[in-house]
């Protein structure tokens, strides 16, 4: 064998694909040239260009970490009902194109008989944005997948409907750092110790001024601890973020007791009336309750029904609840109001009430 | 002999219930006896099982990669290999989908092709980072999947401090409301920067994603370094008689209610023969009114974009949003797309030389101040950039003469551009 055999492939450097090889002729004929949108039935969008033509989308929800059965059964629906492109939404929901609207009902029908929720336009439940957890990450507190797939059995409704007063994006984490994004309601790990250090393995595994300086209160100090080079932390000091694992794992942030789950509401990404926002602490302390995660989805759909009963049309959570007053909804979703609630980090002081507008 | 299935009791519970499982299509991976990666996702559920029981993770990093990038493969090696060794290996692929996520059925078959022979039969579309997501390869078959993934013509997403893989919304592709062409800037920015994605040496990852207006579908003033967000500067487009219909169907106080005060710069009013009054210099695009009178209310002609620097999760300083850098640009030529990707290259570089290790653009903004990111990108200061003046007196100010005389001539300059 030659030495040229014998080395390995040098990688085609690509780039991002384009896009018009794979995309919808109907899509690649009229871009850039689209007019309006209307919505036939939830689930199913109507694109209308300046042209006159049409194009229908059925969205459906996925379990997003598909086998390929699954991906294959969904490309067999899309060769059989529609006409054999599909792309996929921000969150995860696949979505078909179909140039006559007589395709439209049979291959609704098709996905809901195959399993696949026809739903997540308008103003419903999408699919909840999520990570990895412990199927694939390496310093997760908790499942992804499984936190997802409860929430959205209990949510099913809410997906193929549209009777929300708006959008409702739902995001989970499976660490504090938060991968799923900011969401009308987020759910996520909040740790609740500071780590466990395991001193015989600091040295050789943590690179540890790195670790001293991604510490956000600086209570990381390095210390020699029975004679061996290793990090100290001042536990009056820590803030229990976990902001320290991932480039040290011997400092251990999770455990089966004291990882817990917080759920954060009012996050928003849209420029739609108010500016963008970030989500707000409700609830923590939640158990990491696996396989089902019950405690988390009766505080979901606590503020999900609070929410659906009590906002007005176009208001998302955050608006909704700009308007009630915080007073009102923890009344409303029965949940205590603490003094973990009061944003005392720094720069919290901007999140205190300034005024004497006051919700009685 | 068949390798037998571990219990899992508690992942059953999850096969259950109306949404698609993730579980039931494990479970049938592992049941597929003849194919190589049945007995990995059997160790897989064990392993997850374990997870589900002991409340843990049970991953830890490592170094794999393919020949001549160096990033791009989540490496993961289980930590309970002993128990579970088929799946001790369990890497992930993190790839490119094409501009805006389309595909057709022939090149998701292909994929799958492919992943049935090298890797665990799971992939995800799309993983938080944008990428498809090809999980579950051992150390040996991440080249040969990739050279067959490569081959189909797709590459290898960015992992650790490196740029990363971008997104775009759907845009002109199949939206009313597009203001630039997402999957053209999109491709132009990052396939100008593969170097940085496939070699990594910035101080810390970087972010691009691309919205074609303020709706912001994939999210990028939250979540990207550089947000690019469509936009429009001249008057919003009515259609006066499709405003007349909405009001006719929809009635007057739902239109006053749900568009006009619901307007946050109080820009709209409805006219008493149930038309639209628009004040355009009040507007701020924030789409709502265009969402809701759809058919009605369009972008104006005078298209380009706004760009946001700085967003970002929590580690380590907080949650950060992405501040206006670039009020306007005009992204319709080819001299407009060079002007952009010659910005972000002034972006890229300035991290490259200034940021602390593992420190985001944003923080680093936040460590140096705005006004001296500015100076060094060599942008004018805009009252866009801001949501109100400075509300404290600590700054010296003995060179304000000369700032304002700065203030007149950018003035005096963006007029002699638009005669």
């Amino acid at each position: 064998m030659s030495e040229a055999d014998a080395m390995p492939r040098r990688p085609d450097e690509h780039g991002v694909p384009d896009p018009f090889p794979f995309m919808h002729p109907v899509l690649k004929a009229n871009f850039g040239n689209w007019d309006y949108h209307d919505r036939p039935r939830p689930g199913v969008l109507r694109h209308v260009s300046k042209d006159g033509v049409e194009v229908w989308t059925v969205r459906a929800g996925t379990q997003r970490q598909m086998d390929i059965h699954t991906i294959r059964k969904l490309c067999d629906i899309g060769d059989e009902f529609a006409e054999g492109h599909v792309r996929f939404t921000t969150r995860s929901n696949i979505e078909y194109m179909v140039s006559t609207v007589d395709k439209v009902d049979p291959l609704v029908a098709k996905l809901q008989a195959e399993g696949f929720p026809v739903g997540g336009t308008g103003n419903s439940v999408s699919m909840i944005s999520h990570t990895q957890g412990w199927l694939h990450c390496d310093i997760p507190g908790t499942d992804a997948s499984g936190v997802v797939k409860s929430l959205m059995d209990m949510m099913y409704e809410e997906f193929i409907n549209e009777d929300m007063p708006n959008r409702v994006r739902i995001t989970t984490s499976c660490c504090q750092i938060n991968c799923g994004g900011q969401g009308d309601i987020a759910i996520n790990v909040q740790y609740t110790k500071p780590p466990v250090i395991n001193h015989d393995l600091v040295a050789n595994v943590c690179e540890r001024p790195a670790v001293v300086a991604r510490c956000p209160v600086a209570a990381i100090r390095p210390a020699m601890v029975n004679g061996k080079a290793s990090l100290e932390v001042d536990e009056k000091k820590c803030v229990c973020c976990g902001a320290c694992y991932p480039p040290c794992p011997p400092m251990q942030i999770n455990s089966d007791e004291s990882t817990k789950i917080a759920v954060w509401v009012g996050g928003k990404h849209s420029n739609a009336r108010s500016k963008p926002t970030f989500h707000k602490l409700v609830v923590s302390n939640l158990p990491n309750n696996a396989p089902r995660w019950p405690e988390v989805a009766e505080v979901v759909r606590k503020i999900l029904m609070a929410y659906k009963e009590d906002a007005k049309d176009w208001e998302r959570i955050g608006e909704w609840i700009d308007r009630i007053g915080w007073p009102r909804f923890f009344e409303m979703t029965e949940t205590p109001f603490t003094r973990h609630h009061i944003d005392d980090y720094r720069g919290g002081r901007r999140n205190l009430n300034t005024s004497a507008h006051i919700h009685f | 002999m068949t390798k037998k299935d571990h219990d899992t009791p508690l992942l059953d519970e999850l096969k259950e219930g109306p949404w698609p499982s993730f579980v039931n299509g494990l479970k049938r991976l592992s049941q597929d006896e003849d194919q190589q990666y049945s007995g990995q996702v059997k160790d897989l559920l064990g392993q997850l099982e374990h997870s589900y029981e002991t409340r843990r993770g049970y991953w830890k990093g490592g170094t794999v990669s393919v020949f001549g990038y160096g990033g791009g493969v989540i490496p993961r090696f289980s930590e309970v290999a002993e128990k579970f060794p088929e799946s001790s290996e369990f890497h992930t692929l993190r790839i490119m989908p094409p501009a805006g996520n389309h595909y057709d059925t022939n090149t998701l078959r292909k994929m799958c092709d492919i992943w049935e022979e090298h890797g665990s039969g799971l992939i995800a579309f799309h993983g938080q980072s944008g990428d498809i997501m090809f999980q579950g390869c051992s150390t040996d078959q991440v080249q040969p999947a990739f050279d067959k993934i490569n081959e189909m013509g797709f590459d290898m997403g960015g992992a650790g401090p490196a740029l990363r893989t971008a997104m775009s919304c759907v845009g002109q592709a199949r939206c009313e409301m597009s203001c630039f062409d997402e999957q053209r800037a999109h491709r132009t920015i990052i396939n100008e920067f593969l170097d940085e994605m496939h070699r990594p040496a910035l101080p810390y990852k970087m972010k691009f994603k691309f919205s074609g207006c303020p709706n912001d579908c994939v999210n990028a003033i939250h979540r990207a370094d550089f947000a690019v967000l469509g936009t429009w500067r001249d008057d919003m487009k009515v259609n006066q008689d499709e405003v007349k219909k909405y009001v006719a169907e929809a009635g007057r106080k739902y239109t006053i209610d749900n568009v006009i005060t619901r307007c946050p710069t109080n820009a709209l009013s409805l006219n008493d023969d149930d038309t639209l009054d628009v004040d355009n210099k009040s507007c701020v695009r924030c789409m709502h009114c265009l969402n809701v009178m759809n058919k009605a209310l369009s972008p104006g002609d005078d298209k380009g974009i706004t760009v946001l620097i700085g967003g970002k999760r929590s580690l380590k300083i907080g949650d950060q949003m992405g501040s206006v850098i670039k009020p306007f640009m005009k992204l319709d030529t080819d001299e407009d797309f060079a002007a952009l990707t010659e910005f972000a290259e002034e972006v890229i570089d300035f991290f490259a030389e200034n940021a602390l290790e593992h420190e985001r653009i944003g923080e680093t903004i936040d460590r140096i101040g705005l006004s001296n990111f500015l100076d060094a990108l060599d942008v004018d200061v805009d009252p866009n950039m801001i949501a109100q003046p400075r509300t404290n007196s600590y700054v010296r100010m003995d060179d304000w003469d000369e700032q304002a005389e700065k203030w007149e001539e950018i003035k005096s300059q963006s007029a002699d551009a638009a005669e």
